[in-house]
């Protein structure tokens, strides 16, 4: 049976990540063989996919890991991790 | 100052092994330790507190309650998905004191349902990575993912931007491995019809300058 373009939109994103059953993925191919539109949307979708990945999207503000690690020093300075059944010192 | 380049994930034998020493007393060596998640639960709290100085509150928020509590952490789940999982509760448990989430909630039930119509565009050609140089280009992709309703934010975060695994990312938010399918679909779905228009128009090379501009009457 012929897949509908409705259909392949259901699946783009297990067609994406290669999780599709064998015989559903032969079936989306056989529909991308002719469908442009289908095509299209897939590597658009892929594309966006690839861009959230990137490290240059999401950036960590300035000296953020300096400001983590010196509060975290202050803490390691006093502190000892809680340790279960033992009262703080 | 910078950022210190991103550090890789030790093996877990040698993380075990650090943590043992940590609660031994070597207390210094804890920043060792978390080096290699810090850019990982900063995004993760930036997708879902949506503002930059609060994600900075909630890391730092997280990675002290990680530390006083590692006596704690069992050596049977991963401990970057234990890491993980502490600054989702941080992160959650500030939108829930905003009251944001009551919003968030209406919008997921409304986008739970209805059928997805992508956008379709046949004259899509692929935008290459060297356009993420651009900062309009990363700030539309930004922005997107911050439209998102919460759970879809969640997911997308964890699988696209962190890359997680499917079985990770359902152990994390404590769902199953098809709904984690669903909501990832979704997901980018949502992405797609929003971004797709715009970073045609956006990652559209600038015109080149005419270097010999202010020649041109010769």
């Amino acid at each position: 049976m012929a897949l509908s373009c409705r259909h392949v939109w259901d699946r783009i994103s297990e067609y994406i990540d290669d999780t599709l059953d064998p015989q559903v993925r032969a079936e989306v191919e056989r529909h991308l063989a002719h469908c442009e539109i289908c095509s299209a949307i897939i590597d658009s979708t892929r594309n966006i996919i690839i861009f959230m990945a990137d490290d240059r999207v999401f950036e960590l503000p300035l000296d953020f890991s300096k400001r983590l690690h010196a509060r975290l020093d202050d803490i390691l300075q006093h502190e000892f991790p809680e340790l279960p059944g033992i009262s703080p010192e | 100052m910078t950022n210190a380049a991103p550090v890789d994930a030790m093996e877990p034998a040698s993380e075990q092994a650090l943590i043992a020493s940590i609660l031994a007393g070597e207390r210094d060596k804890f920043h060792i330790l978390i080096r290699p998640y810090e850019r990982q639960i900063y995004r993760t709290a930036l997708a879902l507190v949506k503002n930059e100085a609060e994600a900075e509150d909630v890391v730092q928020d997280a990675v002290l309650k990680a530390y006083r509590k590692l006596a704690g952490f069992r050596g049977d789940a991963k401990f970057s998905t234990w890491l993980m999982a502490i600054t989702l509760n941080e992160a959650r448990g500030r939108l829930r004191k905003e009251s944001r989430a009551a919003f968030d909630s209406l919008d997921e039930r409304s986008e739970e349902s209805g059928d997805y119509t992508p956008a379709a565009l046949t004259d899509w050609r692929e935008v290459p990575l060297a356009a993420l140089e651009r900062q309009e280009v990363c700030a539309l992709i930004q922005q997107a993912v911050s439209e998102l309703p919460e759970t879809f934010r969640e997911i997308v975060t964890l699988r696209d931007v962190e890359e997680l695994s499917v079985n990770d990312t359902a152990t994390l938010l404590g769902i199953s491995v098809s709904l984690v399918k669903v909501r990832l679909h979704r997901a980018r779905m949502m992405l797609q019809r929003k971004l797709v228009p715009q970073l045609r128009l956006a990652a559209k090379p600038e015109p080149k300058r005419r270097i010999f501009g202010r020649l041109s009457w010769l």
